[in-house]
């Protein structure tokens, strides 16, 4: 039943996505990328429980590689994003 | 210990909620960059009240990541030239589908009664992952030109990738069936790795818009896959913000280029179209000091930059010569195809850095009703975005894609290092259009020139 109802959850934040993803203009769509790279990220929360974990040595190391990539594409992708909207300017 | 499951996913909900937000502020480029802090909050909080999980006891190692990650991804991002963004993005993607397949297999070596769902959604999580890492890691080398650009292709490739598709259904079976096994771990990973590969191969670097914006959904996609076999609803909810972002562009980019999905990912293996069509005419070069007695007459000037601008590092040049036209008198218009560059938006990003206002920037269908009412168009770059063959001539292999006509401009500058046909391999019958002139030479060196001559 959970499967379910995570496929719920799934099929709604598609359509959300897709809405509001259509609304960006052209000219943003490599901050649109970046940034999106951030969000992938959110990995990281599920990684800090394997890293922080006690489920073995290897599950422990994965998590903690995982951690650690996750977290270059967080801190990385939000802040190349930023640095690019910041030189989007009117004159 | 005290459980904090409940509130953990509450803020989740405030998290998932602040994510939206932060995307729908991205629809205009003055609120976009409050989305992204918006967005970043969203990510900061998740991050903070993960810690509080029951099943984290030790700390040292996410302190350690965190810290390394940070430091990482911080120096590259402060690092980076604009022109190198592509390559940037195309290596997140890759690092993106990494951390899922860490993930993904931290989590069948650290749990050995899975059901059959989160053993399926798990494998999914290891195959999306793997080939978002090894295909963006080529794609990095394709646009940072460590391998050559162009499709590469061998013989009995296609063969050799319906075999692969065939082995990745066997080891999914038994990846499932026999979780504990090590070696099935490695199969699974194994093959994603090649499979990545053998998708983005045989890809030329025009098309490479596509394949940036595929990776950065399946990069998503494998976040989504890993958030199924932790049963996590933001995991699930973030990666299907992201993979829906990257399967909006990927299909834009298509729509450019008047392919499908499919034409473009085997365009490699298709022969390649030789077109039997004279196109009558002379090609008339022009040099840059007779160049700038038109634009010192023109009232209206129209800017339409290819992937050749970046190559030439031009932007800065062309602000200066934006300037000194409209100080001039003159109106002057950037036209940004959707296509032009080697990711989604390459141009724009590049203009911005020069300080072109994004009010200057406009999309194809917007400049093509007006191009006629141009006094000169200059296409610094570009070559195929701008082929009226795509118009008028039947037969073409790009015909049907919808171009910027610059050849409907009262005068066409074409400024172009020689005679070589762009990606598509097709002639630009532009070049031997009456109303248009060839200004060879390197496009910065071109603009530097005519910017000394409104010197004088």
């Amino acid at each position: 039943m959970i499967a379910i109802y995570l496929l719920f959850i799934l099929m709604l934040s598609v359509f959300v996505g897709f809405e509001l993803i259509r609304k960006v203009p052209a000219t943003l769509h490599t901050p649109l990328m970046s940034g999106a790279n951030a969000i992938s990220g959110i990995t990281l929360i599920g990684a800090l429980s394997m890293a922080g974990g006690e489920s073995g040595q290897w599950a422990t190391w994965l998590g903690a590689a995982a951690a650690f990539f996750a977290t270059v594409n967080v801190v990385g992708g939000y802040m190349v994003t930023d640095r690019m909207l910041a030189m989007f300017k009117k004159r | 210990m005290f459980d904090f499951t409940l509130l953990i996913n509450a803020v989740y909900v405030i998290s998932a909620t602040l994510f939206i937000l932060g995307l729908k502020l991205l629809s205009h480029p003055s609120t976009a960059r409050k989305g992204n802090l918006v967005s970043s909050i969203a990510m900061f909080v998740a991050i903070i009240v993960t810690l509080l999980d029951k099943n984290i006891v030790s700390f040292e190692w996410i302190v350690i990541s965190i810290i390394t990650g940070s430091v990482v991804g911080g120096f590259a991002a402060k690092r980076i030239e604009m022109t190198s963004m592509p390559e940037l993005v195309s290596l997140f993607n890759g690092i993106g589908g990494l951390a899922s397949v860490a993930v993904g297999w931290s989590t069948v070596l650290g749990n050995s009664d899975l059901s059959i769902f989160v053993l399926f959604v798990t494998f999914l999580a290891l195959l999306i992952g793997g080939v978002t890492f090894s295909g963006s890691v080529v794609a990095w080398a394709k646009l940072s030109e460590k391998i050559a650009g162009r499709p590469l292709v061998f013989k009995g490739q296609a063969f050799a990738n319906v075999l692969l598709l065939v082995l990745v259904c066997l080891s999914a079976y038994l990846f499932i069936t026999e979780p504990t096994l090590l070696t099935w771990h490695y199969l699974v990973i194994g093959l994603a790795l090649v499979l990545g590969v053998m998708v983005v191969l045989p890809i030329g670097g025009a098309d490479m818009p596509v394949v940036i914006s595929l990776l950065n959904s399946y990069s998503g996609l494998a976040a989504c896959a890993a958030g199924f076999a932790l049963e996590n609803n933001l995991l699930i909810v973030a990666g299907a913000l992201v993979g829906a972002s990257g399967i909006i562009l990927t299909n834009i980019m298509c729509k450019a280029m008047n392919r499908s999905l499919v034409n473009v990912l085997t365009s490699g293996f298709q022969a390649v179209v030789k077109n039997e069509m004279k196109i009558e005419g002379e090609i008339k070069p022009l040099t840059a000091e007779d160049a700038f007695f038109v634009l010192e007459a023109a009232q209206s000037v129209v800017v339409i930059p290819g992937y050749g601008m970046a190559v030439a590092q031009a932007q800065h040049a062309l602000k200066e010569l934006q300037t000194l036209l409209e100080s001039n008198g003159a109106e002057v218009a950037y036209a940004i195809h959707p296509v032009a560059g080697r990711m989604p938006g390459h141009m724009n990003v590049l203009l911005a850095e020069a300080d072109v206002s994004y009010e200057q920037l406009f999309e194809m269908d917007e400049i093509n009703a007006r191009i006629d009412s141009f006094d000169v168009a200059i296409v610094i770059g570009a070559n195929d975005v701008v082929n009226p063959a795509a118009r008028e001539m039947k037969g073409s292999p790009i015909y049907g894609m919808p171009v910027i006509n610059a050849d409907l401009a009262k005068n066409v500058f074409v400024l172009k290092r020689g005679m070589a046909t762009g990606f598509a391999g097709v002639d630009n019958p532009l070049f031997f259009k009456d109303n248009s002139r060839m200004i060879f030479g390197d496009a910065k060196e071109t603009i530097n020139t005519i910017i000394r001559q409104f010197a004088d």
